[in-house]
C-alpha cells in the first residue's frame, strides 16, 4: 500500500506540475525515480516535521500541492499545532501521507504505533481523514487527492495487505462503499480492518448470521447518508477499527447515529484497540489478534452482542 | 552576563519622529478602545514594521493578493497592533477598524488572521510558525521564478521555539537569499528578561552558524533599518537575519522594559495621562 501510494505521487507529479513530494528522512531511495525525473519537486527536508508542515503550508499558499510523507506518529503527535494552525486554519491543500497507521510498526513499540491518529486528525476543522484498505484502493484514493480542497490525512497500512477492494467500486473521498448488503448486522470498517471484516462475515454466515459491510475509507467527512441507508432494518451496528476507542471510527458512527436518529438507535458494538499504549511487539497481526480484532474474535463478539441486543433489558458488552 | 550591544544602548536613547509617535497613537488608541492589547510587543516593533510597509515592501493596498507582491509575515502575532496600524494607515482597511480591535464584529483580533484582514499573509500567534511558512513562500518564489521577497518578523521570546531553528536550517539549506528574518530583540519576554528565561546569546553567532548573513542594528533607527533592508540579500545565496535591538514598550516611559506592559488591560486615568505626555493627544 505504501509503495503504491508513493508511486502515485510520482504519477500525479507527471500529470500536474503543482505536485511536490516532501519527505522528512525517508528510507534511502524513496521515490528515486521521481527524484530523477522531477528533482526540483522531490524535497527531502530532514527530521524537522514541525518545520516541514509550515513550509508545506507556505508552498500551498503559492499554489503547490505538497504531499508530505513520514511516519504516522510524527505527522500527528509531533507537529499537531502546525497541522492545526498552518494547514487546517488556512485550509490548505497539503496531503499528509502517514506511514504505518495503526499497528504496522508493532515491533518498534509505542512511539511508532499510531493508535490515536484518526481521533486527533478528525478533531481538526477542515481536515479530511482517509484510510484505504489495500494497495489498489490506495492508488484510486491518491488519484482523487489532486483537486480536493483543504488538507488530507492519509493513513496507510504496509505492503502486502490482501487486495479486497474492487475497481468497480471506484473511490470518491467522503463516499463509503457497501461491500456486502446488510442483514442482521452491519459492520462498519475503515482501513485494513476491511479484510478482517470480510473474513468475519464469512464466519458469521456459516453460523446463519447475515452481516453486511460498509467500508468507511473516509472517516471524515463521514458518509452519513450511506450509513443511515445501510442500518435500515438491522439489529446491530459493529464498528471495527485499528485504533483506541476514543474519537475514531466507532465514535464517528455513534455520534452520527445519535445526531441523526436521536431515538430508535440500533444496538451498537465498538470493536477497537484498548485505551492504552501497546506494550507488546510482535506483528500487526499478532497485536490485532491479542486485542480481539482477528476475524474469529470479531465474529464471536458480534454473535454475543447480537444475542444481547435481542433481550429487552439493556446489556453491558463483555468486550 | 549578557554583553550590551551598542545598538541596544542606542535603542534606549533613540528619539522618535512624528510618524513614529503617530503610529503609537494608533496602537494605544486601539488598546484604549478594546480595553486590552499587547502594548509592549507592539511598541518595540513599530519602526521595523513602519520601514517595511513605508519603504521596502512592494505591495498594493488595492490589490493585496497581487502574485508579485512582497510577502511579510508577523510571526510574533501578539505584536499585531503595530501591523494593524500600518496596514490601516497604508489603506488596506479603514482606520476606523482600529477602534473595534478584539470586538465581536471586528476583523482585527488579538492575533492576525489570514483571510480576515487584508494584507495579513498568515494566521499567527502560536509562536514558532512564521519562519517555516516563510521558507515555503520563498521556495515557491524560486520554483515559480517570481521575484517577490519574503520578510518574517520574529520575537526574541519566540525564538525559544525549536521549530524556528528547524526553519533556519531549511532556509540555509535552500540558500533562500530572498528570505529575511527580522528579530525584534527587546530582551524581555512575558515572564522577564530573555537572559533569565532562556538565554539567547550569542544571538548573532547562532544565526550565522545556522547559515544566515547577519546584520545588527538599532531597531528604532528608521534610517539604519531602511539602509539595511534595502541591501537584502546581504550575501548572495544566503538568507538574511537582521537582529533589531529594540526596547519593549518603546516611546512610552512607564511601559519601557516593563514586563507589566507586555499585555495591558484597561488603561487607568493616570496611564492615559502618561500616554498623552509620551505620544501626544490620542
Amino acid at each position: 500500500m505504501r509503495n503504491t501510494a508513493m508511486n502515485m505521487v510520482h504519477k500525479l507529479a507527471a500529470r500536474d506540475e503543482r505536485v511536490l513530494y516532501i519527505g522528512s528522512d525517508p528510507g534511502a531511495g524513496t521515490l528515486r525515480a521521481m527524484s530523477k525525473e522531477f528533482p526540483k519537486r522531490h524535497l527531502i527536508e530532514g527530521i524537522s516535521e514541525a518545520h516541514i508542515i509550515g513550509m508545506s503550508a507556505g508552498l500551498a499558499m503559492e499554489g503547490f500541492v505538497p504531499y508530505v510523507n513520514t511516519i504516522a506518529t510524527f505527522l500527528t503527535r509531533r507537529c499537531y499545532e502546525q497541522v492545526a494552525v498552518d494547514l487546517c486554519l488556512h485550509n490548505l491543500p497539503v496531503r499528509l501521507i502517514a506511514n504505518g497507521g495503526g499497528l504496522v510498526y508493532a515491533p518498534l513499540g509505542p512511539t511508532h504505533q499510531a493508535i490515536e491518529d484518526i481521533a486527533i486528525m478528525r478533531a481538526l476543522p477542515n481536515m479530511t481523514v482517509v484510510c484505504p484498505c489495500d494497495a489498489d484502493e490506495a492508488a484510486r484514493m491518491m488519484d482523487k487527492t489532486l483537486d480536493w480542497t483543504g488538507p488530507i490525512y492519509i493513513r496507510l497500512g504496509k505492503g502486502g495487505d490482501a487486495i479486497v477492494s474492487k475497481a468497480e467500486h471506484g473511490f470518491e473521498i467522503g463516499k463509503a462503499i457497501l461491500m456486502r448488503p446488510p442483514g442482521d448486522v452491519l459492520m462498519v470498517t475503515t482501513g485494513v480492518m476491511l479484510q478482517r471484516a470480510i473474513a468475519a462475515a464469512d464466519l458469521l454466515a456459516a453460523q446463519g448470521i447475515r452481516a453486511g459491510i460498509l467500508h468507511m475509507h473516509t472517516v471524515k467527512p463521514l458518509d452519513t447518508e450511506a450509513l443511515l441507508q445501510a442500518i435500515r432494518g438491522i439489529k446491530l451496528v459493529a464498528t471495527l477499527e485499528e485504533h483506541v476507542p476514543s474519537g475514531g471510527l466507532g465514535s464517528a458512527v455513534a455520534e452520527t447515529l445519535i445526531d441523526k436518529l436521536g431515538s430508535g438507535l440500533p444496538a451498537m458494538l465498538r470493536l477497537s484497540l484498548p485505551d492504552r499504549f501497546m506494550h507488546n511487539y510482535g506483528s500487526q497481526d499478532s497485536l490485532l489478534k491479542k486485542h480481539g480484532l482477528a476475524p474469529n474474535a470479531i465474529a464471536t463478539s458480534i454473535e454475543h452482542a447480537l444475542a444481547a441486543s435481542r433481550t429487552s433489558a439493556p446489556q453491558l458488552h463483555s468486550t | 552576563m549578557i554583553q550590551i550591544s551598542p545598538h541596544a544602548e542606542a535603542a534606549l536613547t533613540c528619539t522618535l519622529d512624528e510618524r513614529s509617535l503617530y503610529l503609537r497613537r494608533l496602537v494605544l488608541g486601539s488598546v484604549r478602545s478594546a480595553g486590552r492589547g499587547h502594548v509592549g510587543p507592539a511598541l518595540s516593533l513599530i519602526e521595523m514594521v513602519r520601514v517595511l510597509y513605508d519603504d521596502i515592501l512592494r505591495i498594493d493596498p488595492n490589490n493585496p493578493r497581487d502574485p508579485e507582491r512582497d510577502r511579510a509575515i508577523l510571526s510574533k502575532g501578539h505584536g499585531c497592533l503595530a501591523l494593524y496600524a500600518l496596514l490601516a494607515d497604508r489603506g488596506f482597511f479603514p482606520l476606523s477598524e482600529l477602534d473595534g480591535f478584539c470586538g465581536s464584529d471586528s476583523i482585527l483580533g488579538g492575533h492576525p488572521e489570514y483571510g480576515m484582514v487584508p494584507g495579513v499573509e498568515a494566521s499567527t500567534g502560536a509562536l514558532g510558525h512564521g519562519l517555516s511558512i516563510g521558507v515555503g513562500l520563498a521556495l515557491a518564489a524560486r520554483m515559480r521564478e517570481r521575484n517577490y521577497r519574503t520578510f518574517v518578523l520574529l520575537g526574541d521570546g519566540e525564538i525559544n521555539e525549536g521549530s524556528v531553528w528547524e526553519a533556519a536550517m531549511g532556509a540555509a539549506k535552500h540558500g533562500l537569499d530572498k528570505l529575511v528574518a527580522m528579530i525584534d530583540y527587546n530582551k524581555l519576554q512575558s515572564y522577564g528578561p530573555t537572559d533569565y528565561v532562556l538565554p539567547l546569546e550569542p544571538l548573532a553567532d547562532k544565526w550565522r552558524s545556522f547559515g544566515f548573513a547577519v546584520q545588527e542594528l538599532n531597531g528604532h533607527d528608521v534610517g539604519a533599518l531602511r539602509t539595511v533592508l534595502k541591501q537584502v540579500p546581504a550575501v548572495p545565496g544566503k538568507p538574511t537575519a537582521i537582529i533589531c535591538h529594540t526596547v519593549k514598550g518603546k516611546g512610552l516611559p512607564p511601559a519601557e522594559s516593563n514586563a507589566d506592559w507586555h499585555h495591558k488591560n484597561k488603561l487607568s486615568d493616570s496611564e492615559l495621562d502618561a500616554i498623552r505626555v509620551a505620544v501626544g493627544d490620542f
